[in-house]
């Protein structure tokens, strides 16, 4: 009979802040991000839509800093604050840009959405008004497949122009 | 919620966000994937490394001994074929013998965690003999070579030869006569959510049940009932969130039988999920077609006739493809008067993934050839495109060569709205040097008026729940896959009865609540289901009226509403308020349910001629463009500076949702026009991610301006017909057309990646210098 070769991975312990709350997690060497907060810390928000960092559907915030969590460990993720999907909503109340996203139809199929809302969101803390080029070049590397953009792109400005 | 749902009266304006919007944007819309799965085994799948071969010998053995290995299933485990078409199922989840493409399943394992799974499918042995593989339908259909499938001859699918009208005398009495041989690249659906599935299966009770990513769950019961010998009643099918379709779900699909095979296999529950790669094996999508088009012309921009023969890529197996090249044939009419049509359509089997439905199913292609084709008669009479494609309008109501009915059209009003839109009389042939502009039209069913599993049940149904609490509850098998049909069940059910549309709750996609549905294709739901909605309804509506006639000792004739209230004549001289009147209804019954259908009526079914059936419909939605770009000669990069797009949608039951769907089927045909192509290395696919296979971002994408035209068809749920498909396919040929305003060159084949326009571009600068040096030399 083979030998099973997935051996426990080795795990480290981290310690990270995860939408405000810091916590302790044993996570594995190679563990990444993105599994991490779907399979560790049950936060299904952030999708995979291409497992190699093309889509942007992963894209949660690292220090404030959009970055594909298809392609960071979740081990790097020590001593830092991680922002997802789940930890927008203030007081279970929507977030400027998931009103906004929900009545413009920013979003359609909704799989690309929350990456794509926390992509606007690292954009609307460092710009406030942001041009529609702006915009664009900030949201590049998030793909939909649905929308066309078009009502991402005015979802997004009706966040800007609302009170946060 | 209440906060974010604007009230009935708002509806026809603007529309409404949709009724599951609030989950996606906050994270907790659960897909697929983010089921809890937690102790489920992980499902892997073994693939072929080659394109043609015989299985000599496959053995799974020390697979299946590999410690945390709980299952492995080989073509041995399923002797059934599968597929959409009951006349065309001749595909195996698991190859049996024979495997026909690179990446075709072959035996799959269920093991503790992905790793495992992924051990164990590194110790399976299997031995070939290759076989000649063919990855074009030229070289498919070429004398001598072997037969992918015993029974079909030449390595064709099906041959469609269709001939309407007298297309000899129609040719005889053009002005201008042009052939041209346009070719499309095969496309893929390339929805963002990968593919997964979860299966459980429960030896106790034998009974199996499967979230999947399904656009037609039906069709999964069916099949996998079928595969796995097990009586349909003891399945259950239940749609999840679902990331996005595009046609790519429609058919059941290889995995979602492999995995319930291994969830029976284990006594478990299997988890299986694709990765991008995969998604591009399980292919499904748009075919690489070629399109012999030939048109006759009047001076006045009149057609005369039409001959189109198209080839059609199909892949390795059935799917789909008989339906693909029918539709490629019958809708050549239903959008323009053409007085005579011969259609030779060829559909072959290669051995690449097998093609099947996509977003404008069969007519996109077709279409595209043919309004570039339009274009360039127009150019050589003289003649503004405008001009050529009003000469050529419908006159509704009417019936077409080929049985298919129109009863609302409203294509000209489209035209009228884009040329306005985009000021084209004032600039058309007036634009700087590399940019220009081009238009086109385009048409869609609103569903499938004949279906492919014909029962004789109607062709929707929805069933709503009133109880005592006053909430209504409406019950679809309609698959709402993002297009946002689980809000216009909502809307129609509410409008209908008059209530505040955050009194409706739908449940949708499970096989064990909501009635059999026929799935989330061509464009069937809002015509369909909504008219099955309405139905309900009014059936609901009936018995409050007769309610509050009782208890208001009145005849129900006399009973007015006003939004919730019930009143006696207009007056008022009494009146209930909704709860009294449901109160009063449920007295002696208890929670009301009641049913709504809709059937498609015989007439619309389509002609008696093989094949007929297909491109059948209730209604079609008709759409014009104006495209407007820039080439930028250095490099051969075609930017789309603005989209000028009207639709006929007969009414839009949901404007909102009805301009994002058209936004973004206008923005899919401009990356099938512009970027988008699979790519093929002796059969193995070369753009299977992201990257390569390039979705437009949001970099390159232009303003789509959307204008909402309403020609109200008679059979329509308020007059509705399609909104999701008609728009795409006149994209590409506007682009083609808009570049050959902006540069003088016509392409012939799609994507206009930068590399075709370089080349197309030195092309012409070397045939300048020949002729001038041949002009100096005489």
């Amino acid at each position: 009979m083979a030998q099973r070769q997935a051996e426990y991975a080795k795990k480290q312990l981290i310690h990270l802040r995860l939408n405000g709350r810091w916590r302790d997690d044993a996570v594995a060497e190679n563990q990444l991000l993105v599994d991490y907060l779907r399979e560790v810390a049950r936060l299904t928000g952030t999708k995979i839509g291409c497992d190699t960092g093309e889509c942007g559907a992963c894209t949660v915030l690292a220090d404030g800093q959009p970055v594909p969590s298809c392609l960071m460990l979740a081990l790097r993720c020590d001593g830092r604050s991680i922002e997802t999907i789940e930890g927008l909503a203030v007081q279970n109340r929507p977030h400027r840009l998931q009103r906004a996203f929900h009545e413009k139809l920013g979003t359609q199929c909704g799989f690309c959405t929350p990456g794509m809302i926390m992509a606007a969101e690292a954009l609307l803390r460092r710009n406030s008004r942001p041009s529609k080029e702006e915009i664009k070049a900030a949201l590049a590397g998030n793909i939909c497949r649905c929308t066309g953009y078009v009502k991402i792109i005015e979802s997004v400005h009706a966040a800007a122009e609302s009170t946060p | 919620m209440s906060g974010l749902v604007r009230e009935p009266s708002d509806l026809r304006h603007r529309g409404v966000p949709l009724i599951d919007g609030i989950e996606k944007v906050t994270g907790r819309a659960r897909y697929t994937a983010d089921l809890d799965h937690a102790g489920a085994l992980v499902g892997r799948i073994f693939r072929s490394p080659v394109s043609h071969a015989e299985i000599k010998r496959l053995d799974v053995t020390k697979a299946r001994e590999l410690d945390g290995v709980f299952a492995v299933v080989t073509g041995a485990d399923c002797p059934h074929t599968y597929g959409v078409l009951p006349v065309a199922m001749n595909e195996y989840s698991l190859a049996r013998d024979r495997v026909r493409y690179r990446g075709e399943p072959i035996a799959a394992v269920a093991a503790v965690d992905a790793a495992t799974a992924e051990q164990a499918l590194d110790l399976i042995e299997l031995e070939m003999r290759e076989l000649p593989a063919y990855y074009s339908a030229a070289a498919a259909r070429a004398d001598g070579a072997t037969l992918l499938h015993d029974d079909k001859p030449g390595n064709i699918e099906r041959e469609v030869h269709h001939i309407f009208g007298d297309v000899a005398a129609g040719f005889e009495q053009a002005d201008l006569v042009r052939e041209d041989r346009i070719s499309c690249s095969e496309v893929n659906h390339a929805q963002i959510e990968p593919h997964a599935i979860l299966a459980e299966f429960d030896p106790q009770t034998q009974r199996l049940t499967v979230q999947s990513v399904t656009q037609v769950g039906y069709y999964l019961q069916l099949m996998l009932a079928r595969c796995l010998d097990m009586d349909v009643s003891r399945i259950r099918v239940i749609k999840p969130f679902i990331g996005g379709g595009f046609g790519a779900r429609v058919e059941v699909l290889n995995f979602e039988i492999i995995a319930a095979l291994l969830a029976r296999a284990a006594a478990g529950t299997v988890i299986m999920q694709l990765t991008r790669e995969e998604n591009f094996l399980t292919h499904r999508a748009r075919p690489h077609t070629e399109v012999a088009l030939k048109l006759g012309m009047r001076r006045n921009g009149q057609l005369t006739a039409c001959t189109c023969e198209v080839v059609q890529r199909g892949g390795a197996y059935a799917g789909y493809g008989i339906v693909t090249i029918l539709y490629a044939g019958a809708l050549l009419q239903g959008i323009y008067d053409i007085p005579a049509v011969k259609f030779d359509g060829y559909r072959v089997y290669t051995n690449l993934p097998p093609c099947g439905a996509m977003r404008g199913h069969g007519s996109v292609d077709v279409r595209h050839a043919f309004e570039c084709v339009l274009d360039r008669m127009a150019r050589e009479l003289g003649l503004d495109p405008f001009a050529v494609r009003r000469a050529n309008l419908l006159d509704v109501p009417t019936r077409t060569m080929n049985q298919l009915v129109v009863n609302s059209c409203g294509l000209s009003e489209c035209l009228d709205r884009v040329e306005h839109a985009s000021n084209w009389r004032v600039r058309i042939g007036r634009m700087p040097p590399g940019k220009g502009l081009g238009m086109a039209c385009s048409h869609y069913v609103s569903g499938a008026a004949k279906p492919i599993h014909w029962t004789g049940e109607p062709h929707a149904v929805v069933n709503l729940k009133l109880d005592f609490d006053g909430s209504i509850t409406a019950f679809t098998g309609a698959a709402d896959i993002g297009q946002g049909s689980s809000t216009m069940v909502a809307i129609a059910a509410a409008e209908t009865l008059g209530v505040s549309l955050d009194r409706v709750r739908v449940v949708a996609g499970d096989s064990a609540i909501t009635p059999k549905d026929n799935g989330a294709y061509s464009s069937r739901i809002t015509f369909m289901v909504g008219n099955a909605a309405i139905d309900a309804a009014k059936n609901l509506k009936a018995i409050l009226i007769k309610a509050a006639a009782h208890k208001l000792d009145a005849r129900p004739d006399d009973i007015e509403c006003i939004g919730e209230q019930f009143l006696i004549g207009k007056g008022g001289q009494a009146s209930l308020s909704f709860a009294e009147v449901v109160k009063e209804a449920l007295v002696g019954s208890g929670a009301i349910q009641v049913k709504g259908t809709f059937t498609c009526s015989p007439d619309a079914q389509g002609g008696k001629h093989k094949g007929g059936a297909v491109g059948s419909t209730m209604g079609f939605s008709y759409a014009a463009q104006v495209v407007e770009v820039t080439v930028d000669e250095p490099t051969g990069a075609i930017s789309v500076d603005h989209v000028w797009t009207a639709l006929d949608c007969g009414r839009a039951i949901n404007p909102l949702a009805v301009e994002g769907q058209i936004q973004g089927s206008v923005w899919m045909g401009m990356g099938q026009a512009l970027s988008e192509e699979t790519h093929y290395l002796d059969g193995l696919p070369a753009h299977s991610n992201l990257l390569e296979y390039r979705v437009p971002t949001i970099a390159e994408s232009p303003p789509i301006e959307v204008q909402i035209v309403e020609a109200h068809d008679p059979h329509g749920p308020f007059g509705a017909k399609e909104a999701s498909e008609g728009a795409l396919a006149g994209f590409p040929p506007a682009l083609v057309n808009a570049v050959a305003n902006a540069i003088g060159i016509d392409f012939d084949q799609l994507p206009l990646t930068p590399d075709r326009v370089m080349q197309a571009l030195v092309e012409r600068r070397r045939q300048v210098r020949a002729s001038a040096l041949k002009g100096q030399a005489s």
